[in-house]
């Protein structure tokens, strides 16, 4: 366990009050980084575990008031992006995972992580009101390789779908939308499932993120950037808000209007959102 | 869902075949790739239908269920893929095509894949599984010999892979056989010169006959025969590859005696102001080591003269080290995979940039991979023909991209920066550049290896693959080459590298201070190079039989000088060993104890078991190469007949008579290869990841071309690093005038971000024909005189470098084709806050254009002249650095910056200023008027047409407030500059661009026309 020093000796919050973020880290997993200062930067203590340790104490994720499951080529992608860890995890982390979003623990999974949660059982989730099942469910959405056959790093406009349930993202509206934006870096995130599925996830409020009709690059189904479970805790999504947390990572940053560039990015809203959540699950 | 068994389907054989297709409603966009890849093919290998599905061949004893369970749950996604167990049957009008790594092959996904099968049946059931993964393609409408030679074009390299006809499902895979070995001695003490030489090039040694002549005499002194490994470790050691011996000589140069009088810098005529050079009688100069007398001259007398604080460690290790605030340091280095890539471009390439990580991970006691930048200079996409034994240089980009990509985006390191240049002249022998930049504590930029600390080994296992990696990158390439050295080409395993990487840094900043004492990477030579050089002071002692192979049937030399990737070295103090070993255990990495640092006699001691396979004393490894002298001669006449460099197709094109002719020229340069944007290649790069980015490749609403890249290295921290390249390949007539300009336009990249130019560090990386020729060794001695040149005048210390000077082609048909001398100069530089990031898209309508340096009518070497323009509108002469302006103008350029006055900066260097002006213009979405009478020009009569197109260097292209001008003028403190116009709000249909010329009068056109133009140009 590496827990990540605190370099914002200013922060308003002192450090036992912060709620620990559990960062969850495999082989070829790469973001851990950028997701652990991201939750840093919103108020929480993040803590790198290796999966592997984990999942021979799974007890351990008890300890922790938020989860991220971040951003990488797990196991080098093989076999399919995030197949390998999301089979570990079925196996061996699913019931203590489950478990924490009973408690009210958000948990974040970007790019790669969000790969991994579809097919672990844990997005989009149990029906609204339904438990989560014992033995992790069959994935019935998928991220399939974009459209162009190809890897893309690019920004891309995002929008909130008003009726989304997802905690991370709520609130967030009325941005300008130069600055209403997010990195995204894959090859597999083209979304993919059912009309059934799909138009549960609509039903429900479980769209929390799509790409706008002008950015939508990578050829998602109905333009899904992200989902959520029905408790709105887990949010899965291919853009990478933990690398836009601050303004001079926004690609046009050094010609924004200093009244546009101020404030909290919208990376950073989204952490800021979940800390809160934490710390209200926790009082 | 329900899993198919294909009849064809062996379930007795021990070899358990599933194939994985895509559902038709999930797409298959690899399949749309190879229809789009084929479409330039001929129509009889054009496949009507194409459909792509993996295959995973699994070993084992598995119960049919299980196998069901592995397809179902493991292999296919059941939302868009099926599984099949055995092979789905083709239709009638259909063929299956395979593609299958070699035994012996690394193949990546082998082990994750059986990762994840032990924890679907259980450890017990799938622990001995072994696993091997192809690809199945099944086309319509041709057939199997179409193909195959389909697949030998498109999806197969010969060298790495099988093709099959039909679905393939082996009984068994080949295993290696343990065999005994003997101690062999080559017995060379009795050899006369034509038999050492032969001995040298039959066991692929490549060492001169002066080198096989010492070594034969220290054996005679010996009273011995070398035995078969010492040779070899002598043979990696010595290799130009590993010690730069052409670089380290002693050099008698000569150039005409007319030289400075045809208005080219004279070396001979400046030998007093350089170190370590001197006159001989008949007229040469005499440099003795040309790398210590210019490269490293340049950074010694820049650190008497007060940047010794700032540079850390330069030249000793495996990348130079400066200093980046009050705890950290910055780290870089820059390699090339020439060789490799040449032969097989995706496994080249990804081991070159896994190469570079390495040796960042393995300078001082570790440092953090923060960064890569990666150049490659290839042939253009249509050459006029491509011979026998090489790839079509279409191929060889597309495949290096990919390995580039699939290493540094796996690797979790941004790749910010980089470049490609086109010439037919790369099409043999393309060049591959991978850099890499660190971020280390202060307190671990040095360590050795102390007598008695062990040696372990960290990462991946050793095999077959790359041997004689370090000898063949010194070799000349031929035709026969791919069959002859397809051993030393390999695939990485970035997984492997990004897991050590993981426990090195947690080893470094383990709670009771940093466990290791040493550490440094296997590159060429693998253990050879790795120990021979860790234990150089000390000695070595070495049990080989203790490294974990690949497979069995390993000789002891095999083992020695493999270069299997992925594998660190470290020295560890015994007490230690143990709490490495949790670490590596944690994080699933692979590790070993080889043996013991310090010996009684300096020597290196290899053992397999307990016998004695070989004993190096470390003196003869490390100091015995002999350092003949050696001849180079500058002929200029003979390097501007190599210089050529136009552009198969191209036309000459009539002298420009109107605005329009400007505009078909600006239009014509942005999309060159050269100039065109690159969006293809560096958005397949993840360029953000670990959320340090801060100034990106591409800048603007509308995505321009970016000069340098910044990130953050304490992530943290505001404060930034510039990371740029420069490279003036045009300029190759004459190198001294190529070397400063690539200097310069280094510089100019990371000023016109924010760096301080009083704080950028450099890299030399000298990629060269044949050094045996003499007129090539001249042209590379003015190359390098250029870096002390410029090197001193910039205040821009080289920190670390690499050369590769073989880099020629001899066809089937005996015709030798040379690459052009190529010079990449590399560097980072600081940026003490990122609020001073400047970016080259403009800003706002009104802001004035400002270029500060003159314009001369040399159009000799520029691109204006690629794209078939007339260089009669000025002068075939190569424009040259002011080493007293072009520094001074990169501290005013930075001051400015730092005043607040520069809404956008832009160097003005590939295709003109007229194309920067409108690149800038563009980027931001805007539109500019540029006046070309307003030029600050060189020299009497500089055409408009000179003014627009010529390449000078030292030229910056700033946006400026019309309010800020006086304060701007007063900071550039008599440098020549002029306001040349202002940019202008976008109309309905985008910007427009204005020039105004006094030879043609005024006119206009609209940006997008070059926007698209630079966007399409290069792109796929």
């Amino acid at each position: 366990m590496r827990p990540m020093t605190n370099p914002n000796q200013n922060s308003p919050l002192a450090e036992c009050d912060r709620p620990r973020a559990l960062i969850i880290t495999a082989p070829g997993i790469n973001c851990d980084g950028e997701l652990g200062l991201a939750f840093m930067e919103a108020g929480a203590a993040p803590t790198s575990v290796l999966l592997s340790d984990l999942i021979k104490r799974p007890t351990i994720v008890d300890d922790f008031a938020l989860i991220g499951l971040p951003g990488g080529f797990s196991y080098g992608d093989d076999g399919g992006a995030g197949r390998v860890v999301a089979q570990l995890i079925r196996k061996g982390l699913y019931g203590a995972l489950s478990a924490a979003i009973e408690r009210g623990v958000p948990m974040i999974a970007p790019c790669n992580g969000f790969q991994i949660a579809v097919q672990a059982g844990l997005l989009p989730g149990p029906g609204s009101g339904e438990n989560w099942p014992d033995v992790p469910a069959r994935p019935t959405v998928a991220l399939a390789p974009n459209e162009a056959g190809r890897f893309r790093d690019d920004w891309t406009g995002i929008e909130i779908p008003s009726e989304s349930r997802c905690i991370w993202t709520a609130g967030i509206e009325g941005i300008d939308p130069e600055v209403m934006v997010l990195p995204s870096a894959h090859g597999e995130g083209r979304f993919v499932t059912s009309t059934e599925v799909l138009a549960d996830l609509e039903r429900s409020g479980r769209i929390a993120l799509r790409y706008t009709v002008q950015d939508h690059f990578n050829g998602s189904r109905d333009r899904v950037a992200g989902i959520c479970d029905a408790s709105g805790l887990i949010f899965g999504l291919m853009p990478h808000p933990e690398r836009y947390t601050r303004w001079s990572q926004h690609p046009t940053w050094t010609r924004l209007d200093p009244s546009v560039r101020s404030g909290d990015t919208v990376g950073l809203m989204m952490f800021k959102n979940a800390v809160r959540q934490a710390l209200a699950a926790v009082g | 869902m329900s899993t198919a068994t294909a009849v064809s389907s062996l379930m007795t054989a021990t070899v358990h075949r599933i194939e994985v297709h895509r559902r038709p409603e999930a797409g298959d966009p690899a399949a749309d790739a190879l229809r789009r890849d084929a479409a330039g093919l001929p129509d009889a290998l054009i496949p009507s239908s194409v459909a792509c599905a993996a295959v995973y061949l699994l070993e084992g004893a598995l119960t049919d269920s299980e196998l069901v369970r592995i397809a179902e749950e493991l292999l296919a996604d059941p939302v868009m893929q099926s599984a099949v167990i055995g092979a789905a049957a083709p239709a009638a009008d259909q063929v299956v095509i395979e593609v299958h790594p070699l035994p012996g092959v690394m193949d990546p996904a082998a082990a994750s894949i059986a990762t994840a099968i032990a924890a679907l049946v259980g450890e017990d059931r799938g622990s001995g599984i072994v696993v091997r993964t192809g690809r199945r393609y099944t086309f319509g409408g041709i057939d199997a010999e179409a193909g195959r030679e389909l697949a030998t074009r498109l999806l197969a390299n010969p060298v790495i892979h099988a093709i099959h006809t039909e679905p393939y499902q082996p009984t068994s895979f080949p295993v290696g056989h343990h065999q005994p070995f003997e101690v062999r001695d080559v017995p060379l003490r009795e050899l006369d010169a034509p038999a050492l030489e032969r001995l040298s090039r039959e066991a692929h040694l490549f060492l001169s006959l002066d080198e096989m002549l010492t070594i034969q005499s220290h054996y005679q002194s010996l009273g011995r025969e070398p035995r078969e490994i010492e040779l070899e470790t002598l043979a990696q050691t010595w290799s130009e590859h590993c010690v730069h011996k052409t670089l380290k000589a002693t050099i008698e140069y000569h150039e005409p005696a007319d030289l400075a009088e045809r208005g080219a810098v004279s070396i001979r005529e400046s030998v007093e102001d350089r170190p370590g050079h001197s006159l001989v009688a008949d007229g040469g100069v005499l440099i003795d080591n040309l790398l210590k007398s210019t490269v490293a001259a340049a950074t010694h007398r820049l650190m008497a003269e007060g940047l010794d604080d700032w540079c850390l460690s330069v030249f000793v290790d495996n990348a130079g080290i400066v200093g980046f605030d009050e705890d950290s340091a910055v780290c870089m280095k820059v390699e090339t995979h020439n060789h490799p890539s040449a032969i097989e471009p995706y496994g080249g390439a990804a081991t070159g940039i896994g190469g570079c990580i390495r040796d960042i991970m393995g300078t001082g006691l570790a440092a953090k991979p923060i960064a890569a930048t990666d150049v490659f200079c290839v042939g253009t996409d249509s050459p006029s023909g491509v011979p026998n034994g090489c790839i079509h240089p279409h191929r060889i980009l597309g495949e290096v991209v990919g390995g580039v990509r699939d290493y540094g985006n796996r690797m979790g390191i941004p790749t910010v920066n980089g470049g490609v240049w086109f010439d037919d002249r790369y099409i043999g022998n393309p060049l591959v550049y991978c850099g890499c930049v660190g971020v280390m504590p202060r307190t671990a930029i040095e360590g050795d290896a102390i007598p008695g600390d062990r040696i372990i080994a960290m990462g991946g296992r050793t095999g077959r693959d790359g041997i004689h990696g370090a000898t063949f990158s010194s070799a000349e390439l031929t035709d026969t080459h791919a069959d002859e050295f397809s051993h030393a080409v390999q695939i990485g395993n970035a997984i492997t590298e990004k897991v050590t990487l993981d426990a090195v840094l947690e080893a470094r900043d383990h709670v009771d201070g940093c466990l290791f004492t040493a550490i440094t990477d296997c590159g060429a030579g693998g253990f050879s190079s790795a120990v021979g050089e860790m234990g150089e002071k000390i000695g070595a002692e070495v049990q080989l039989e203790k490294a974990p192979l690949k497979y069995d049937g390993l000789t002891p030399v095999e083992v020695w000088i493999s270069e299997a990737q992925e594998r660190m070295v470290l020295a560890v103090p015994a007490e230690k060993v143990a709490a490495v070993a949790a670490i590596c255990e944690g994080h699933g990495v692979e590790w070993c104890d080889l043996g013991v640092f310090g010996t009684p006699e300096r020597e290196l001691i290899l053992r397999w078991d307990d016998v004695e396979v070989g004993r190096i004393g470390m003196a003869f490894l490390h100091d015995g190469v002999p350092m003949p002298v050696r001849k180079a001669v500058w002929d200029p006449s003979w390097a501007a007949q190599e210089a050529g460099g136009e552009d198969p197709g191209v036309e000459a094109q009539p002298k420009i008579a109107d605005t329009a002719g400007l505009f078909d020229a600006a239009a014509a340069l942005l999309s060159h290869p050269n100039l065109a944007s690159k969006a293809w290649i560096v958005r397949q790069y993840d360029h953000e990841v670990q959320g340090g980015s801060v100034v990106k490749p591409f800048v603007g609403p509308n995505a321009g071309p970016g000069d340098a890249a910044i990130v953050r290295p304490v992530p943290t921290s505001p404060k930034g690093l510039a990371i740029g390249n420069g490279l003036a390949t045009g300029l190759a007539r004459d190198p001294y005038e190529m070397g400063l300009a690539a200097i310069d336009e280094c510089v100019r990249n990371m000023v016109c971000v924010g760096a301080d130019p009083s704080q950028i560090a450099i890299l030399d990386n000298f990629c060269w024909p044949s050094c045996d020729d003499p007129r090539n060794l001249g042209s590379l001695v003015r190359a390098a005189e250029a870096c002390l040149d410029g090197g001193i005048a910039y205040g821009t210390p080289f920190i670390s470098g690499k050369d590769s000077l073989n880099n020629q082609f001899t066809t089937d048909e005996g015709r030798t084709i040379r690459i052009p001398p190529t010079l990449l100069i590399s560097g980072m530089g600081i940026v003490e806050d990122e609020s001073l990031a400047t970016t080259m898209d403009a800003k706002r309508p009104e802001n004035r254009l400002v270029i500060i340096g003159e314009t001369t009518d040399r159009l000799g070497g520029s691109h204006f002249v690629r794209v078939g323009g007339a260089v009669a509108s000025g002068r075939d002469e190569l424009p040259t650095v002011d080493l007293e302006r072009g520094p001074r103008t990169a501290k005013a350029v930075h001051a400015a910056i730092k005043q607040g006055l520069v809404r956008s900066a832009h160097d003005a260097s590939e295709g003109g200023l007229l194309v920067a002006a409108i690149e800038m213009a563009f980027a931001g979405g805007l539109g500019v008027e540029v006046q070309l009478d307003m030029v600050p020009v060189r020299g009497e009569g500089v055409s408009d047409v000179a003014r627009a197109f010529a390449e000078d260097p030292c030229r910056y292209l700033l946006e400026v407030e019309e309010r800020d001008l006086e304060a701007l003028a007063a900071s550039l403190d008599g440098l020549p500059h002029a306001v040349i116009g202002r940019f202008t709000e976008a109309g309905p249909d985008g910007g427009e661009i204005v020039v105004s010329s006094g030879e043609f009068g005024v006119s206009s056109e609209l940006a997008a026309r070059f926007q698209n133009a630079w966007e399409k140009g290069c792109d796929r």
